[in-house]
C-alpha cells in the first residue's frame, strides 16, 4: 500500500512501551509497527487512553521504547542518550503543540528563531533570516515583531508552526494543533498544513478529532496501545473549499 | 547554545520580570555595600591611626627603664633608676642604626603666670628631641647646646599653654612662667599638633633643657626614658638590637639575666594599632558578608519559583533541541546576571554610602580589593546558589514539562 520509491522518514519496530505504575506494570504500548514515508500527512487517531500520546512521545523522540526499535531519517532513536536526542529533535523534528506553547512576552520572530538558537550552525543573521521566511511561509510576514500576547489564537499557531518549519525538519510533529481554536481557525490551519504538505513535507497529526483524517493522505487508528486500522485516503477532502463553504462571521 | 544567546536569553528573562529580579538584587545590592562601607570605615580607621601613630614622631624608639617582669614582681618602671647619663652618651658614641638621641624626665604640675595657671607637664629633652618628634619652634627659638650645659632655666611651650596662660598677651617671648615655683624663661613657641588618637592634648606641654628639670625640678640623676629615632623605619629591629647590646653592657647585665629595661618602637606600635583594627575590620565584614549570604539564599529562592513558573518554557526548549546543560546554563547566567548587576549596584551604593560616612566625619577610605572581592563573591553566590535551581531546570522531564500546568 505504501509508495515503495518513495524514503521511509519514520520506521516503527515492534515498539513497544511499558509504564510501572506503583506495582503494576501499564503496556501503553503493545508493539507498534508501521513506516511513513517522505511527503505523507498522516493523522494518528484513537480515544484517550489508547496509547497515542505515548506514540507521539516516541515518535518525538522525547521518550524511548521499552522494546523495539524506532528509526527517525534512518537514524536509530532507542539507545541513544538524552543529549544525542536533544539534538536529534533540533534537527529533524517540528513539534506543533496544541496550546502553542510560544515564549510568553517575545516576538513571533524570536519565538520561530528558538530551535535554531540550539544549532551553532547558524549565527544570529542566518537565524533572523529563515525566522523571517519561515514566518512569511505560514502568512504572518507583516507580524514579525508581535510579541505572543499581541496575537489571536490563530496567529499564534501560525507561529508555532513557522517554529515548527523553521529548522527545515523531516518530520513535522501535530499534537492536537486545532484542538483549541475555533472551527474556522482549524479550517485556516488544516488549510494551511495541506499546503505543507503540498510542498512535500512529512506531516505527523495527532488527534483525536474524525473530522481531520478526512484531510490527510493517510490514517493510523489505535486502540489500547495496538494499530486497529492503517488505511490510505483515497479521497482527500480540501481544507480550502470547507473553509469557504463555512458560513462567513457575522459582524457585530 | 552559545554564550552570546544565553546571555540575550537571561537579559530577557529579567527584564520580563523586573521587580522581582529587582527585588533579589537588593539583598546584593545592600550586601556589597554594607562590606563596602565597612571595608571603607576600617581601611580609614587604620590609615587615620597610622596618620596619628607616625604624627608622634619619626621611627621612634623609647627606652624606659625596668623590664616588664623582675623576680616576679612588678614595679612602677619611673621607680626605676636604670637609665643614666652614661646610657646616653653610649648610645651617643656607638650609634649606628640611630639618627638622633634624646634623654627625657618629666613631671606633670601647676605652670603659672600672673593670675593664672594651668596643669600641665614638663617635659626635660635633649635638643635631638624636636627631631625625633617633629616638634617645630613657631616663635622665637629652641634652648641651645649651651642650656643643657647649664642647666639654663628657660622652655619653649605648646599652644595650650600659651592660651592658658597667657589669653591676652600677643608677644610672650621673652616673658617668665613658674613651674612647681621655678622660674623658667619662654624662649620658643612650639607649632600646634593638636590632640593625638587617644584623645590627648599634645600642646599641653612644657619642654626644658633635661638637665634643668632633673636638677632644679626633680633633683635625681636617672632618666625617665630615653627617646631615639632609627634611620630608617626598616632599620628599626636593627636599632633595637643595637640598643640593647649597648644597654646591657653598660648595666654590666650577665648572659643569662635579664633586660633592666624596655625597649619599644613606634613601629610595634603602629603594628599593635594595624592589627587591633585588622580585627575589627574583618568582624565588620564578616557581618556584612552574611548578609550577602543571605542574598544569596534570596537568590536561589526566586531561581526556584522562576524555575517552576518557567516548566513549561522549558519543557518547550527541551522539545526543540535545547539539552541539559543549554537550560542549565540558561538559569546559572541568570542568577550570575542577578547578582552581578546587583554587585555592581551595591558597589556604587556602597561609594555613595562611604562618601555619606565621610560626610559625618567617619575616616574612610575604599581599598581596590574591596570592589574586587565583592564582585568575585557575587559571581561565587550566582554560581553557587544558582546551581541548585539550574540543575533542577536541567533535570525536567521534557513530557511532563511541556505539559505542565
Amino acid at each position: 500500500m505504501q509508495e515503495k520509491n518513495k524514503k521511509v522518514v519514520i520506521e516503527l519496530d515492534n515498539v513497544k512501551r511499558d509504564f510501572i505504575v506503583g506495582s503494576e506494570v501499564v503496556h501503553a504500548l503493545r508493539g507498534i509497527s508501521f513506516k511513513i514515508y517522505e511527503g505523507e500527512f498522516v493523522t494518528i487517531m484513537g480515544t484517550s487512553g489508547s496509547g497515542k500520546s505515548t506514540l507521539l512521545n516516541q515518535l518525538g523522540c522525547l521518550d524511548t521504547p521499552t522494546s523495539g526499535e524506532y528509526f527517525l531519517d534512518g537514524t536509530p532513536v532507542r539507545k541513544m542518550s538524552k543529549s544525542q536526542r536533544a539534538k536529534l529533535r533540533n534537527r529533524k523534528i517540528g513539534f506543533v503543540f496544541q496550546n502553542y506553547n510560544l515564549l510568553s512576552k517575545t516576538t513571533a520572530v524570536e519565538n520561530v528563531e528558538l530551535p535554531l538558537m540550539y544549532n551553532a550552525k547558524y549565527n544570529a543573521k542566518q537565524r533572523r533570516e529563515a525566522a523571517i521566511a519561515a514566518l512569511e511561509a505560514v502568512g504572518l510576514g507583516n507580524r514579525l515583531e508581535h510579541k505572543s500576547n499581541q496575537m489571536s489564537g490563530g496567529q499564534m499557531q501560525r507561529v508555532a508552526i513557522a517554529r515548527a518549519l523553521v529548522n527545515n525538519p523531516a518530520v513535522i510533529l501535530a499534537d492536537e494543533a486545532t484542538g483549541n481554536l475555533d472551527t474556522r481557525t482549524s479550517f485556516e490551519m488544516l488549510v494551511l498544513f495541506q499546503r505543507l504538505h503540498a510542498e512535500g513535507r512529512t506531516i505527523i497529526f495527532v488527534t483525536h478529532n474524525p473530522e481531520i483524517a478526512q484531510y490527510s493522505s493517510r490514517n493510523i487508528m489505535l486502540r489500547d496501545g495496538k494499530i486497529r486500522e492503517d488505511k490510505e485516503n483515497n479521497n482527500i477532502l480540501s481544507a480550502a473549499e470547507a473553509l469557504a463553504a463555512l458560513p462567513k462571521p457575522q459582524d457585530d | 547554545m552559545n554564550f552570546i544567546n544565553l546571555l540575550k536569553v537571561a537579559f530577557h528573562a529579567i527584564a520580563n520580570n523586573k521587580f522581582r529580579s529587582f527585588l533579589s538584587m537588593l539583598g546584593i545590592i545592600i550586601g556589597v555595600a554594607a562590606v563596602i562601607i565597612m571595608m571603607a570605615i576600617g581601611q580609614g580607621s587604620k590609615e587615620s591611626v597610622r596618620k596619628n601613630i607616625s604624627q608622634m614622631g619619626t621611627n621612634v624608639i623609647m627606652i624606659r627603664p625596668g623590664a616588664d617582669m623582675r623576680g616576679g614582681v612588678r614595679q612602677d618602671p619611673s621607680a626605676m633608676q636604670t637609665l643614666k647619663q652614661e646610657d646616653y652618651e653610649s648610645i651617643v658614641r656607638e650609634k649606628k642604626f640611630i639618627t638622633y638621641v634624646s634623654p627625657e624626665v618629666s613631671s606633670s604640675g601647676q605652670a603659672i603666670y600672673g593670675a593664672n595657671n594651668t596643669l600641665t607637664s614638663i617635659y626635660g629633652e635633649g635638643l635631638e628631641y624636636f627631631d625625633i618628634k617633629q616638634w617645630v619652634v613657631e616663635d622665637g627659638e629652641c634652648f641651645t647646646e649651651e642650656d643643657i650645659k647649664k642647666s639654663s632655666k628657660v622652655c619653649v611651650v605648646g599652644k595650650t599653654i600659651v592660651d592658658e596662660l597667657f589669653p591676652n598677651v600677643a608677644d610672650l617671648i621673652g616673658k617668665t612662667i613658674r613651674f612647681k615655683s621655678i622660674p623658667f624663661r619662654i624662649v620658643g613657641v612650639l607649632k600646634s599638633k593638636g590632640y593625638n588618637n587617644w584623645g590627648m592634648d599634645q600642646d599641653n606641654v612644657i619642654i626644658a633643657p633635661y638637665t634643668t628639670v632633673m636638677k632644679r625640678i626633680l633633683a635625681q640623676t636617672y632618666f625617665s626614658s630615653i627617646n631615639c629615632s632609627a634611620i630608617t623605619e626598616e632599620m628599626t629591629d636593627d636599632a633595637i638590637e643595637e640598643l640593647t647590646t649597648i644597654l646591657r653592657n653598660n648595666h654590666k647585665l650577665k648572659d643569662d639575666a635579664d633586660d633592666d629595661f624596655t625597649i619599644r618602637s613606634q613601629q610595634e606600635m603602629m603594628e599593635t594599632m594595624s592589627s587591633t583594627m585588622d580585627t575589627i575590620t574583618i568582624i565588620l565584614v564578616v557581618a556584612a558578608a552574611f548578609s550577602l549570604l543571605v542574598a544569596g539564599i534570596g537568590i536561589m529562592n526566586i531561581m526556584l519559583v522562576s524555575v517552576t513558573e518557567r516548566t513549561k518554557e522549558i519543557g518547550l526548549r527541551m522539545s526543540v533541541g535545547a539539552r541539559g546543560i543549554d537550560i542549565s546554563n540558561q538559569f546559572l547566567i541568570e542568577s550570575i546576571m542577578i547578582s552581578i548587576t546587583g554587585g555592581i549596584l551595591g558597589i556604587i551604593v556602597g561609594w555613595l554610602g562611604t562618601y555619606i560616612c565621610a560626610a559625618f566625619n567617619l575616616p574612610t577610605s575604599i581599598p581596590l580589593w574591596s570592589i574586587l572581592v565583592s564582585f568575585a563573591v557575587c559571581t561565587v553566590i550566582g554560581v553557587g546558589f544558582g546551581y541548585f535551581p539550574a540543575q533542577k531546570a536541567a533535570s525536567m522531564d521534557p513530557i511532563e514539562a511541556i505539559r505542565y500546568e
